[in-house]
Parts: structure tokens; sequence; C-alpha cells
């Protein structure tokens, strides 16, 4: 009985260590993460209110928190023929995040399991590319585009953001990758698997989550790029970021559908980024500890 | 630990490399040509250009021009100007980002109730995509006329509130804090991912012995968010030195507030003067350079040690 009573006590006394009583400090400390956390999220949650009230109850002074709910921004956003630009988008963002992977995938491989000879050079050119402020490339690019006829076309959108994401991309996979072990690499090749049976079988399970990470950064960032998209592409090919910077019209009240239509095209992204929450982390944390 | 794993791997290293060169080289090619392609020869049509007279609206006067853009871009008040608005926005929304990150991941690496919805509620500003975030800054809440920020200075004082046309009286701060909205989240995203890897047990020991919470930032959890921190201003600095949505969607690049992206569209896009966006693209690339060198080599040291 008072053996029990000790081991409890004792039991107990590392509980208090690991978690410490909620104290009044901590408490408090607990209320202001909540009021940080608030304060950050309020301009998202105040554009969706905006974006169900009326036009002419959205742009009052003060702030008509509580009036009456309308569909009429929405209405007005997709009214004003926002789908090719989204689908645009969606093109653009899905195939350029898919070739990302198929590229970067097989390069982080060599870079990490079968290193080439002198592969931190090549690690370190991928890198720094990624320095390579991407706006010292748009005239070039503009001129080449110009040149061959590809301006207002999505295709080359596309292998424009393919390029810009595969330094990143292959950072990240290089990290996960080198988390395989390389015995099931052996039994792969005692087995007489060749690269491509070895890559999917053995290598492609272990580094999913890692897929996944990079996959979601590159999706992130090619559906939000914007100055490229302006440059590049004309009526035929806009992106969605394009068709909101030539939404804001100057004539009558716009703020309703301004922030509806914002919330449309950031949608896409905000599903992803919650669905994948600790993928997001993983990723952006991505070697920093390996 | 790696002396007493060294000699295995040794050996299957030896029995990989018994596959061809050109078989461990293969996969990295297509990512290594089409990078060399698509980044690196538009980097070097933009270094050529830069020593070019090259106006689209002159065709007739192209031809070489020495240094003479670069002692534009370098003399210019506007190029001047957009040069020191990209340090000073870089600076201050990385500084401010990272501090303020800092200081949320540690308030969010505590446990309290609803931490995941308080976490959740943190990242959302990253995953507004940076056009839409700028519209909302700029038209729903510094617009001096029904912008939440006037809006709420009149709920809560009245009538008679002082109204501040935002945009107008501190362009350069609008801008700043639209962006530090952005990116604190992502500051604050890989700052937490570092607390989260702390060892727990050395700081336990730490506590156990009596050292302070003070002692055991400064001396534990400091040291070990090192790279953490780093990794994060790095990106950072990266991303906010490009930046061009915000600057072009709040400002229009007016009241001061171009910074050298927004210049170079501008010189490039409406004046037509290849040879000067060149020459302003090669000052960014140089000043990007400096600024990552000291950042990168530490990042990139981190790999060597580990050297697989």
């Amino acid at each position: 009985m008072s053996a029990a009573t000790t081991a409890d006590t004792a039991g107990s006394k590392t509980q208090a260590i690991r978690h410490r009583k909620p104290s009044n400090a901590g408490r408090l400390l607990g209320v202001l993460a909540w009021a940080v956390g608030l304060m950050f999220v309020s301009p998202v949650l105040w554009m969706i209110l905006t974006s169900l009230h009326k036009e002419s109850d959205a742009a009052t002074n003060p702030p008509s928190f509580f009036a009456q709910l309308s569909g009429e921004g929405y209405q007005a956003f997709f009214d004003s023929g926002p789908m090719p630009s989204l689908i645009n988008s969606a093109m653009a963002s899905i195939t350029s995040t898919i070739l990302v992977i198929l590229l970067a995938f097989p390069a982080a491989y060599a870079l990490s399991i079968r290193p080439v000879k002198r592969w931190t050079d090549v690690l370190f050119f991928f890198l720094s590319t990624k320095f390579l402020p991407v706006v010292a490339g748009l005239l070039p690019i503009y001129l080449f585009a110009e040149h061959f006829n590809l301006l207002d076309n999505i295709n080359l959108l596309t292998l424009f953001y393919t390029v810009m994401n595969l330094p990143i991309a292959i950072w990240m996979l290089r990290s996960f990758l080198s988390e395989v072990p390389v015995e099931m690499l052996e039994a792969a090749q005692i087995d007489g698997a060749g690269l491509l049976r070895t890559l999917r079988e053995v290598v492609a399970p272990v580094v999913m989550p890692g897929i996944a990470s990079a996959a979601l950064i590159c999706f992130i960032f090619s559906w939000n790029e914007l100055l490229f998209a302006r440059v590049l592409t004309g009526t035929v090919a806009q992106t969605a970021p394009v068709f909101l910077t030539g939404f804001v019209t100057s004539q009558g009240l716009f703020l309703a559908k301004v922030c509806a239509a914002s919330l449309i095209v950031s949608l896409p992204v905000l599903i992803a980024g919650f669905a994948a929450q600790d993928k997001l982390v993983q990723g952006l944390s991505m070697g920093a500890v390996r | 630990m790696t002396t007493a794993t060294a000699p295995v791997g040794a050996s299957k290293k030896g029995a990989l490399r018994r596959s061809g060169d050109w078989a461990r080289r293969a996969p990295l090619l297509p990512a290594l040509i089409l990078t060399l392609l698509v980044t690196q020869l538009p980097f070097v049509v933009t270094l050529v250009t830069s020593f070019m007279n090259w106006n689209a609206y002159y065709p007739d006067e192209r031809g070489f021009a020495g240094l003479d853009n670069f002692k534009t871009v370098l003399s210019d008040p506007d190029a001047r100007k957009a040069i020191i608005m990209t340090v000073v926005l870089t600076l201050s929304v990385v500084l401010i980002a990272l501090v303020l990150g800092l200081l949320i991941a540690l308030l969010l690496d505590r446990k309290f109730l609803g931490q995941g919805i308080v976490r959740t509620m943190m990242i959302t500003p990253f995953l507004i995509v940076p056009v839409a975030a700028a519209l909302l800054w700029k038209h729903a809440l510094y617009n001096p006329e029904y912008g939440l920020f006037n809006g709420m200075l009149k709920l809560v004082f009245g009538e008679h509130a002082p109204q501040v046309d935002w945009i107008g009286q501190y362009p350069v701060l609008a801008v700043i804090f639209a962006i530090v909205w952005q990116w604190t989240p992502f500051m604050m995203l890989i700052i937490l991912a570092g607390l989260q890897s702390r060892p727990m047990d050395v700081v336990e020991a730490a506590r156990i012995d009596g050292a302070s919470a003070w002692q055991i930032f400064v001396h534990m959890t400091l040291p070990h968010l090192r790279q953490y921190i780093e990794l994060a201003a790095l990106l950072g600095t990266i991303y906010v030195i490009q930046n061009f949505d915000h600057v072009f969607t709040i400002t229009s690049g007016g009241l001061g507030t171009a910074n050298l992206p927004y210049y170079i569209y501008q010189t490039f896009y409406t004046a037509h003067d290849y040879g000067l966006a060149s020459a302003a693209g090669v000052v960014v690339v140089i000043g990007t350079q400096i600024a990552a060198m000291l950042a990168l080599r530490t990042v990139f040291s981190i790999f060597k040690e580990q050297g697989r």
C-alpha cells in the first residue's frame, strides 16, 4: 500500500515536471496565443464576411457586421467570366507540379542515394538558381516567347513554373530521400531490379510524404505567381491572379465582389494547405535538420 | 556511431558504384539540362543586354552601350530609390516577420486549450494568394472611407474618431505590414518545427538541475533554433526581395514604394528600355547573391557535415 503510494507520488511528480500545472501565467499565455491567432486570422474572417454582404452593406463606415447576408458578390464574380483563368491556373499549377516531381525525384535520387562524383557542386548549382531572382530572366524569356510566337500560351508558363520550382523540390526531396535505408536498395539490386523498378518499388513508398510536401509547396508557388503570368499571358492564357488584378473597376461599389473573388481564387491553396498542414510544416522545415 | 557504420556503408557504396557511371548520372540530367536552359541561359542574355543600348521604341539605335545602363541604374533617382526601397522592404519584412514568428512559435509550442485551432488560424494568411491578400489589405482594410481600420476607429472612438489615409500617409509601412502579415506564419512554421525537434530530455534535465526558463531559452533553445532561424531568414529574403504582387497591387509602385522588381517590370514592360531593365536585373542578382551568400554558406555547411 505504502509502496504503491510512493510510486504514485513519484509518478505524479514526473508528471508535474513534464506538464507543469497550468499556472496563472501559463493560462495568460494561452489567452495571448488565442488573441494573436485571432488577430492574424481576422482579415480573412473580415474578407469572408464582406464577401457575403451586399455591396451597399460592405462599404459602410462604421462597418455593418450584422448586415443581411447575400450571394451578390459571388454572383457578380462568376458573371464576370473567371472560369477560363481559373482553368488556366489549374492547368499550369497541376501540370508543372507533376513535371517538377517527375524531374526532381530522379535528380534528388542521384544526389543522395547514388551520389554522382562532386554531387555537392551539382546540389550547390541547383540551390544557387533559387538565388537568381526570376525577375532577372523576365526580359529574355519574354523576347524568346515573342520571337517563337509563344506569348499568351499556357504551356510556356507551365514550363517556366516547372523550372522555377525545380531547385526547391530537389532540395526537399533530397533530404527526404536520405532516409531511405540502403539495405533495401541492396536487396533490390541483388534481385536484379532495374533503376525504374528500384525507384518505383523501393524508394517511392518511403519518400511518399516528401513527395507530397514538395508537390504541395510547388503547387502553392505556381498557383500564386503573378509577375510572369502578367507579362507572358494575355486574354487567352491569363491565370487567376492576373484576372484578379484586372478585377477592380473604378466604377461603383466593388468590395463584396473583390472579397468573393479573392476568396475563391485562394480556395484551392487554402484547401490544400489545411488538408496537409503537417506536410506543409515538414516541407518548409526541409533540410534544416538533415 | 559514424565510425561503426562507415565500413558497412563503404562496401555498399562499392556495390552500387559497379553499375555504370552514366546509369548513375542519367537521373540527374533532365533536371540539370532544363534548369541550365531556362535559368542560366536567360541570365546570360540579360547580362549581355545590360551592356547594350536597346529600346524597343528606337530599334535603329540598338548597339553597344558599355557601362551606360549601370551608370543610369546607380545614378537615376528612380532607380536609386528602387534599390533603397528593396533593401528597406526586405530587411524590415524579414526582421519583423522573424521576430514575430519566433515569439508566436514559442507561444504555440506550449500546451494550451485549442492549440491546433490557433495554429490553423496562424497558417491562414500564408494560404491566401498574394494578389488577393494585397487586394484585401488595400480595399477592405486600408481604404480611408470604408476600410476596416478606419471603421474600427469610428466604432471605438465614436463619430469624431480620427480617420487615417493609411496608404496615402504611410505608403511604405502599408506595403510592409501587408507582407509581414503573410510571411510571419511562414517564419513561425519553420521555427515551430525547430522547437518541436528539440531533445526534450536534455531540457528536462536542465530544468531539474535548476536552470531558469530564460537560461534554458538562451543557452539551449536559441542555439538549437539557429539553423531553423537561418533557413527561415534565407527563404524569406529570397522571396521578399522579389516581391512584386504587393507593390503592384497596393500602390502601383507610386508614393515611393517602387522596389527593384517593380522598377524592372516598369522599365521593360512600359518604357521598353531593355538595356536599362537588364542592368537593373543584374543589380538585383548581385544584391541577392550578397544577401544570400552568408546564409547559404551556413545552410550548405549542414549538407557537407552529414555528407552522405
